[in-house]
């Protein structure tokens, strides 16, 4: 069964040919310096276009996570129990994604550091991202 | 626009599972119901809104709705807001019928899920289907995982508001699920999306719905007799994608609840009864909160002490709400909502002067707040 693709446009390539060069990036706007995904034409906060992309640092942390225990696509059949995890980057943007050593969420909690663990899945390169040690907290 | 506008008649099809029928069949049984209880005649109607059907939207569905009616009414149209549609079309009902757009309107919904396509509740969420990301439950559990986490909240604290309303459904021979639980079936049912267990779960039914809204003075004029005042309503807007919420612990419930309280003049403390969307049951938990109806946090704590019982402090969802009468969106709330102010349902709660009823959609996307009394 086919891998679900997500749709590329012109608005949105930037994104994806940068997880493919190996960087994550997020729109930011020089009027009032809003970061965000995804892509869009507009800020979402002020309104001006003509938003530019920057590599993000790849670190964030947890704001909440499921553990699917039922497969709503073929292609997820032989992957459940797999989280998918919502995750607050350092400069601000939200994303879902995957923590690849989550144990199925059971290492995962909420305010968790996490940093990018780019993957290959097929024609695709996707933002997932790995738990990191507290070593970096106060 | 407090107690202007009434309900002056409900009506619903069986819930459940209506195998062969098309949804529009069943609003039309449902709207001969509601015009029976109002006892008036179709053709005095002149205001057809439908909340858009959830399994199949489509264009001009007010119309085509109003076509099986036998109607060609001043005012049509269909809303999209998911669950909340309903309060919302009731409340531009109202406000349709003090302007003198229209003078009597029957606002409507039916769909056939469970025996049509429930592929809409299971749908991949946009370009995040690469991650795994799936169904309208999965937006619940992460806000779930997120309120547990916060607030230290139990699995027991969900599952009360599970076995409550299970068991008040269990009462409920027109609902679409007579089974009641224990706690311990609750804890034992399985997880579907972690958190979510499945009887956390509201149930996908068939069925259709519709009330009779007009001015008091018009229900005066026709001598009904039990017509409920709408004494406020109120809503409020979240973001598409769950994820880009900035909080996902408190919504704009809060501002939907606070301009239907100033509406009616009342406050949190004053409602008797509360008919709350429990699409999953972590809905039910955020809007006691957002509502004002329970301190942040303890809404988990007061259901497990039983202040929603029959003979609580605040009876919920007395009919079964969406977790055992009917998966249907929102409507049978408020229907179970005039019964209570009428003094005839069910399982009436003796004395309730107030009713608070709440509908969402989405993955709490949109929301709508009603508060009735009783009839003058
Ligand atoms: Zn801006």
């Amino acid at each position: 069964m086919s891998f679900p693709a997500p749709e590329t446009n012109d608005l949105n390539r930037p994104y994806w040919d940068g997880l493919a060069a190996g960087e994550l990036r997020h729109q930011h706007c020089s009027n009032c310096g809003n970061n965000w995904l995804p892509a869009r034409e507009a800020c979402p906060r002020c309104l001006a276009t003509d938003p530019v992309w920057q590599p993000a640092s790849g670190r964030g942390r947890i704001v909440s996570w499921v553990v699917y225990h039922k497969a709503y696509h073929n292609a997820f059949a032989d992957r459940v129990p797999y989280d998918v995890s919502l995750v607050e980057l350092d400069e601000g943007p939200r994303l879902l994604t995957n923590i690849v050593d989550s144990d199925a969420g059971r290492a995962l909690s909420i305010g968790a550091l996490v940093e990018l663990k780019i993957e290959r899945e097929g024609d695709l390169t996707l933002a997932r991202f790995r738990l990191v040690s507290d070593e970096g907290t106060a | 626009m407090r107690g202007k506008a009434v309900i002056a008649g409900v009506g619903h099809t069986i819930y459940g599972k209506h195998p062969g029928r098309d949804r529009i069949s069943l609003i039309v049984e449902a709207c001969r119901n509601a015009l029976q209880d109002a006892g008036i005649e179709k053709d005095m109607v002149d205001g057809v809104l439908v909340k858009m059907a959830n399994s199949e939207p489509s264009i001009l569905y007010g119309q085509k709705v109003a076509e099986a009616l036998g109607l060609q009414p001043r005012v049509g149209a269909s809303l999209d807001q998911g669950g909340a549609a309903n309060i919302a079309l009731i409340s531009y009902a109202a406000m349709a019928v003090d302007a003198g757009l229209m003078d009597i309107a029957l606002v409507c919904y039916g769909d056939t899920p469970r025996t049509g396509s429930r592929q809409v509740y299971h749908r991949p969420r946009g370009d995040d289907a690469v991650f795994g990301w799936y169904a309208t439950a999965a937006g619940y559990a992460m806000i779930h995982q997120a309120y547990a986490q916060k607030h230290a909240c139990r699995p027991e604290h969900f599952g009360a508001v599970a076995v409550q309303c299970r068991a008040n459904g269990a009462e409920n021979p027109q609902g679409h699920l007579n089974k009641p639980i224990t706690l311990d079936d609750y804890m034992e049912s399985p997880l579907l999306i972690e958190p979510l267990r499945r009887d956390d779960c509201c149930l996908i039914s068939d069925g259709g719905a519709a009330v009779v809204v007009m001015s008091a003075e018009r229900a005066k004029q026709l001598g009904i007799a039990n017509a409920v005042p709408v004494l406020g309503f109120g809503q409020g807007q979240e973001s598409w994608d769950v994820h880009l919420r900035p909080n996902l612990t408190e919504t704009s419930a809060a501002a939907s609840a606070d301009t239907a309280f100033k509406m009616a003049g009342l406050e949190p403390g004053n409602i008797d009864v509360a008919q709350l969307y429990d699409c999953f049951t972590v809905t039910v938990l955020l809007t006691l909160e957002d509502y004002g109806l329970a301190k942040r946090g303890q809404a988990g704590p007061m259901a497990a002490q039983g202040a929603l019982a029959l003979d609580g402090s605040l009876p919920l969802n007395t009919s079964g709400g969406l977790l055992s009468e009917s998966g249907t969106p929102g409507l049978q709330l408020v229907i179970e909502g005039v019964r209570q102010m009428r003094g005839d349902a069910r399982l009436q709660i003796e004395g309730a002067k107030t009713c608070i009823v709440s509908n969402q959609g989405g993955s709490m996307h949109t929301h709508a707040t009603m508060i009735l009394g009783n009839p003058s």
